[in-house]
């Protein structure tokens, strides 16, 4: 019997207008659209992993082109109207150009702008080229200035000159990644794991609880440190990369654990399992067909909820120095340039600008994974 | 009662084994050990002869195999209070860490009675006055304390105390009081320094235990009991402090034992930026050379002593909360 069957036999006879039918997935669109921080935070993450798949697109500049005539080059504003020379204005995006003056006496350099002399600005730029998607080459860039060998820092440059922009951009991929990836990990253990100790109970329980206090009253960072310490300097990019993932996601599944084990043990005693269960089928086919559908959009929540978690853990270690390391691109290594009092008095940009983009992404994903929640739970109003 | 304490108490012993066992584990995980890192430095020097790291190497039985060096570990810190001795400094690891780790629960500690002070009446008053302005005020600091990163608040504060208030930046008291004796002056400049890693390690657990006391509390006030009392015409704020107050702190108190591995957490990573005198840059520097003795002493001690915090956060909670059964 299929849910539109439920249609009363009145609606049927009579041939009157009923509402329809919505599954539990499109009830809960339907909450979660109400939400309204929460909606605007889907669209906010969306466009916060399509930056990361996209990111050569987006960036203006290429990740680690140095440039020694723009050392700490504070960031550039966006200018629409040029005046010309017959005072009226026109509609042109720009920014100014500058020099950099260097002060003898106490060697601090300085950028003015050279009056007159602009940068124009447009979308769909031509610059460096790189492979959309690691497969279709191009040069077309988002938005940037028009002559290629033109450089504008929006957001600033660092010690070497490199756009911080380009490089939150191109960061962006590293650290929104090592969220999913690291969610994944702790949803196939926390799954697994919560799920024998809520099913069958007794010393499998009692043995995997005990595992998760464990794991739960160690003070995280400095299990972290220990096991990121360990990780050979030498080890390619990659390696680094997931065993990185691995460490973080280490906690993540705990908590993941527990939830499922809690909602499997008040499944186990409701009626439609029992109910399956006398039907004959066995335990496999009962937590597949009926425990998991009732609560993954538990899960799915709890997930988003725990993607920030790990971001924050990941730009921990790294600005620690012992997550990735520097040839990598992530928030967490673009703000371990700005790890002394001194660099950040003298170039604030190198904290605010990859410190603002985490906030607002693990905002949003806080704000996506409350709105789910709400969404998944019947009983909220 | 007691049952309970005893039964907890030996509920402790396989995890203090495990922490240890695992702790050792970890600093035994790279590759080498600290004679090779050793032999690299002062490989430009001409290296380390062969007899002198074969010597070194017996004494501290680096390269046997990993229980025999663990039991060694560990025989000698149940049986002579000997945590071995930090290689790098070449001084036993027992001179180094105490006060450090003194420091760290001071903090930790002064920051839980913060997030105590802070998050209870911002978390009654969300919930009384739900969905007015404070509320959402408290609810908007909550998500955005849980969002920002210790270590970026730390740098944040810096850098506004260094640039708006020309306040000495780092450490917990000014560079002229360092190795002094303890004077007045000196305690008022550490009360100067202090309050802030404080606030940067207990904003995000005010933010979240605002969160929990809301929610509590929210769950608490429409009871009938309350009803009851304001029916007999008590007073509003009595009323609310006596009954449902009272009983949305219960989980007020659980919640030390998982509040405080994330304090002594944060209190690590904000010391390192804020480079004050507590176990982080020792035990990163440690991490960071292989001082595995070093190393794995910090992560043991603090480890253990979030073991015994959140012990005594249980037995608390099942002092002043006749509803859990000691079982």
């Amino acid at each position: 019997m299929s849910l539109a069957d439920t249609q009363p036999e009145a609606a049927k006879q009579a041939d009157v207008a009923v509402p329809e039918l919505l599954g539990p997935w499109s009830l809960m669109w339907r909450k979660f659209r109400r939400h309204r921080v929460a909606y605007v935070s889907l669209w906010l993450v969306g466009f916060i992993y399509a930056l990361a798949l996209f990111g050569d697109f987006f960036a203006p500049e290429r990740l680690d082109d140095t440039n020694r005539r723009g050392i700490f080059a504070p960031p550039q504003g966006i200018h629409f109207f040029v005046e010309n020379e017959d005072g009226s204005s026109e509609f042109q995006l720009h920014a100014k150009a500058r020099k950099v003056q260097v002060n003898q006496s106490t060697m601090r350099r300085s950028y003015v702008d050279v009056p007159g002399k602009i940068i124009p600005l447009g979308f769909f730029v031509e610059g460096y080229d790189y492979k959309l998607l690691w497969l279709i080459p191009s040069n077309t860039h988002f938005f940037g200035p028009k002559d290629p060998d033109d450089v504008v820092y929006f957001l600033g440059a660092d010690r070497l000159g490199r756009d911080i922009l380009s490089r939150i951009i191109i960061g962006t991929k590293i650290s929104m990644s090592i969220g999913l990836v690291g969610v994944a990990i702790s949803l196939v253990i926390g799954v697994s794991l919560g799920g024998l100790s809520g099913y069958y109970g007794g010393w499998v329980d009692n043995v995997i609880q005990r595992l998760i206090e464990f794991l739960r009253s160690i003070p995280t960072i400095p299990l972290w440190m220990g096991l990121a310490a360990a990780i050979p300097l030498g080890w390619p990019p990659l390696r680094t990369y997931f065993v990185v993932t691995i460490i973080v996601s280490m906690i993540g599944w705990t908590s993941l654990a527990r939830e499922v084990r809690g909602k499997f043990l008040s499944l186990r005693s409701e009626d439609f399992i029992v109910a399956a269960r006398l039907d004959g089928l066995s335990d496999w086919e009962v937590i597949r067909k009926h425990m998991i559908p009732s609560f993954s959009s538990h899960i799915i929540a709890s997930l988003t909820l725990a993607v920030p978690m790990m971001i924050l853990a990941e730009t921990s270690l790294s600005f620690l120095g012992i997550g990735l390391q520097p040839p990598i691109v992530s928030w967490g290594t673009l703000l371990k340039e700005a790890q002394n009092i001194r660099t950040i008095i003298e170039a604030p940009w190198l904290l605010l600008a990859p410190g603002t983009m985490i906030v607002v992404a693990v905002l949003a994903l806080n704000f996506l994974g409350d709105g789910l929640r709400d969404a998944a739970d019947p009983h909220a109003h | 009662m007691l049952g309970f304490l005893y039964r907890r108490i030996l509920y402790m012993i396989p995890t203090v084994f495990l922490v240890s066992v695992v702790t050792f584990l970890i600093i035994q995980l790279p590759p080498g050990d600290y004679l090779d890192t050793l032999a690299a430095e002062l490989s430009d020097q001409g290296g380390l002869d062969e007899a002198t790291a074969q010597a070194l190497r017996d004494q501290y039985g680096l390269g046997k195999p990993f229980y025999v060096q663990y039991y060694k570990w560990i025989t000698g810190i149940i049986f002579d209070w000997n945590f071995g001795i930090s290689f790098e400094k070449n001084v036993p690891v027992n001179d180094l860490i105490w006060d450090r780790l003194g420091w760290t629960f001071g903090i930790s500690v002064l920051t839980l009675l913060f997030i105590w002070i802070v998050a209870l009446p911002i978390g009654i008053y969300s919930a009384v006055r739900k969905y007015s302005f404070g509320d959402y005020a408290a609810t908007l600091f909550g998500f955005i304390g849980l969002a920002v990163p210790n270590f970026l608040l730390a740098l944040v504060m810096m850098y506004v105390a260094f640039k708006y208030f020309g306040q000495s930046v780092g450490g917990l008291v000014s560079p002229q009081y360092i190795g002094e004796p303890w004077t007045w002056d000196k305690f008022v400049d550490l009360l100067k320094h202090i309050w802030m890693p404080i606030v940067v390690v207990g904003t995000s657990g005010a933010a979240a235990l605002i969160r929990i006391m809301r929610a509590n509390l929210l769950d608490e006030l429409y009871r009938p009991y309350v009803v009851t009392a304001r029916a007999k015409g008590m007073s509003e704020f009595q009323l609310l402090m006596r009954y449902p107050v009272r009983v949305a702190l219960n989980p007020f108190v659980s919640t030390i034992g998982w509040i405080l591995p994330t304090l002594v957490s944060g209190e690590i990573i904000v010391a390192v930026v804020m480079n004050l005198p507590t176990t982080g840059p020792l035990l990163l520097r440690a991490l960071l050379v292989q001082d595995m003795y070093l190393a794995g002493s910090l992560i043991l001690i603090v480890s253990l002593l979030t073991v015994l915090g959140t012990l005594i956060s249980d037995l608390l909670l099942a002092w002043i909360d006749p509803r859990i059964r000691y079982q």
